[in-house]
């Protein structure tokens, strides 16, 4: 069989390399985001960790997807990355 | 112009194979002209010797061949400056008299005798010729596969494929391929999700060649691409979900008869090269492209045959009714694709009907179950109604919109049959809907397609994904050529 070229089919991406955002060492002074992607009953979950959040006198901020089945809409993940310094996301069913 | 042939100056140029009997009859011709002292230059596209005694130019590699597009030999030019003034074809004594001016050419040679075909333009030639001898802009990246690898293989260990072996994408094939669209090869379609990666023209046809379509497929396929990449078709979620759906996709106008689809027997099944490949072709560029693998992105619990391909065309010819695409408001004579998120067909039989009002029920009950009996208004539907229960509905007077009137009718249901619990089974509506009387689809949730083998009382249903704007939305898109 002799040598043979072929084109890639792919998008020939090469996704950049990240670093894991720097973790918190404690939630006080913070501001959590709790972002619910508009799975049934992600609500309730996050519901619970609003209350367990605040009950520690941690700031909540409540962000919505308008569908799970979308990528956030930029203005979301932008409000996010300004407004927390944390994010909670609730896939749940 | 080129510099090939501006090497080749001024004058005439006959193009000859050895393996030619016209070739062979026009040698003593060529003599005469060449004694009579016009400039003439001979040139030779297999045996270097012939013909002998005319000194001729050795084009065994083809590159004046391909820069004079010769079409059969032998074939007489005439060149000034390095560009093609007029060309004879074959020999004809008449022409080829008033070409060169000598009025006793060839006198006693037969009046007409036709060329062979230049070697040139043998299968698969052409693109070869291009791509070694002009820059044709391909801006995919090359692979060079090992000599002892075999390339089938290659495309597997590469994650290319749907589990089904691969045409292996050469520069050749996909030349051929974009002989298919008028389209730059380097255009950009659209983003793919869900990687959102950047597909062009040509990554479309790579991904065609892969999956066997001929180049007479391709704008089908491109078209297929950009209405699956649209906000309302959704691929990304269509890609992602745990349900078992994929794109359908349904072919309508003169297309389809060009590129040879099946509409017949067997319409939603195999043996039709064209169905099957252009539905795979796309899915390949959802895979390759857009990065949908099975267990990364793609998290179907169960998947479906109809992810490897469902691509099939309408069969208006033989319709009682007016098609999809003019329901959807394509002008006649248009060619289209519709994409529809939906799951493999379930065949519906009811042999006995004879009246419209008894064939909509049973395909009202077989309705009912989409999805769920008892989950309604989430999710659209097609139905490919066969020709046998066609003409019951059309000899019954009844058109697509009547018979979806009366499906609607058919199907709103009371919610009490509804809602959790009901029937004994926990999965339905909430409660509070008990009372309500609620259709099973959304009034433009249910849509059908004539198609398929004259014998048989059997239609077919093919079950949507979740519908409206986060989910999915049925897109229709005329074809560009």
């Amino acid at each position: 069989m002799s040598e043979e070229v072929l084109l890639d089919p792919t998008n020939e991406a090469e996704p950049p390399l990240r670093e894991p955002a720097t973790r918190l060492g404690s939630l006080e002074g913070a501001t959590v985001g709790l972002l619910d992607i508009s799975k049934a009953r992600g609500d309730v979950f996050l519901d619970h960790l609003e209350s367990r959040l605040t009950n520690r006198q941690v700031e909540v901020l409540r962000f919505r997807k308008p569908t799970f089945s979308k990528l956030a809409p930029v203005d979301v993940r932008q409000q996010i990355s300004e407004r927390c310094d944390a994010v909670i996301e609730a896939l749940a069913d | 112009m080129s510099d090939t042939l501006s090497r080749l100056g001024d004058g005439l140029v006959a193009v000859v194979k050895e393996d030619c009997p016209t070739c062979q009859l026009v040698t003593p011709v060529l003599e005469e002209v060449r004694s009579a002292g016009m400039p003439l230059t001979v040139i030779t596209q297999d045996d270097p010797a012939f013909p002998p005694g005319l000194e001729p130019v050795d084009d065994r590699e083809l590159e004046i061949s391909y820069r004079l597009d010769v079409e059969a030999v032998p074939t007489l030019y005439k060149l000034s400056n390095g560009s093609i003034v007029d060309r004879r074809i074959g020999w004809n004594r008449g022409e080829w008299r008033d070409f060169t001016g000598l009025e006793e050419l060839g006198a006693d040679l037969p009046e007409y005798r036709p060329g062979c075909g230049s070697l040139s333009v043998e299968p698969g030639m052409p693109e070869r010729l291009r791509l070694r001898f002009d820059d044709v802009g391909s801006t995919a990246r090359h692979i060079t596969v090992g000599a002892d690898e075999d390339p089938v293989e290659a495309c597997f260990a590469r994650g290319w494929t749907d589990g089904l072996p691969v045409v292996p994408p050469t520069p050749e094939r996909v030349e051929r391929m974009l002989g298919g669209t008028r389209r730059d090869r380097n255009e950009i379609v659209t983003d793919v999700a869900p990687d959102y990666g950047e597909c062009t023209v040509e990554k479309v046809a790579i991904n065609a060649v892969m999956a066997g379509c001929l180049p007479e497929c391709l704008p089908v396929v491109l078209t297929a691409v950009e209405a699956v990449c649209t906000d309302e078709f959704n691929m990304h979620g269509l890609a992602a979900t745990t349900l078992s759906m994929g794109p359908i996709l349904i072919v309508n106008g003169p297309i389809r008869r060009r590129i040879g689809m099946n509409s017949g027997m067997n319409v939603l099944g195999q043996g039709n090269r064209a169905n099957a490949t252009i539905g795979r072709a796309l899915q390949l560029v959802v895979r390759n492209v857009g990065g949908a693998r099975p267990g990364a992105v793609d998290r179907a619990t169960l998947g479906s045959p109809a992810k490897y391909t469902l691509c099939f065309p309408e069969d208006e010819e033989a319709s009682p009714w007016e098609s999809l695409a003019a329901e959807r408001g394509v002008a006649a004579g248009t060619s289209s694709v519709t994409v529809f998120g939906g799951e493999s067909p379930r065949v519906v039989v009811d042999q006995q009907s004879r009246e419209p009002e008894s064939l909509a029920r049973t395909f009202a009950s077989a309705l009912r179950t989409v999805i769920h009996p008892k989950l309604v208004l989430g999710f659209d539907a097609f139905m490919v109604i066969g020709p046998e229960h066609a003409r019951v509905l059309s000899e019954g007077g009844w058109d697509k919109a009547r018979l979806r009137e009366e499906l609607q009718k058919l199907l709103t249901l009371d919610g009490a049959e509804l809602v959790r619990g009901a029937g004994g089974i926990a999965e339905g509506l909430p409660k509070q809907m008990a009372d309500q009387k609620i259709p099973k689809f959304h009034p433009d949730g249910l849509w059908f397609v004539h198609a398929g083998g004259k014998a048989g009382f059997f239609s077919a249903i093919l079950g949507g994904w979740v519908r409206g704007a986060g989910g999915t939305q049925i897109v229709t898109k005329e074809i560009r050529e």
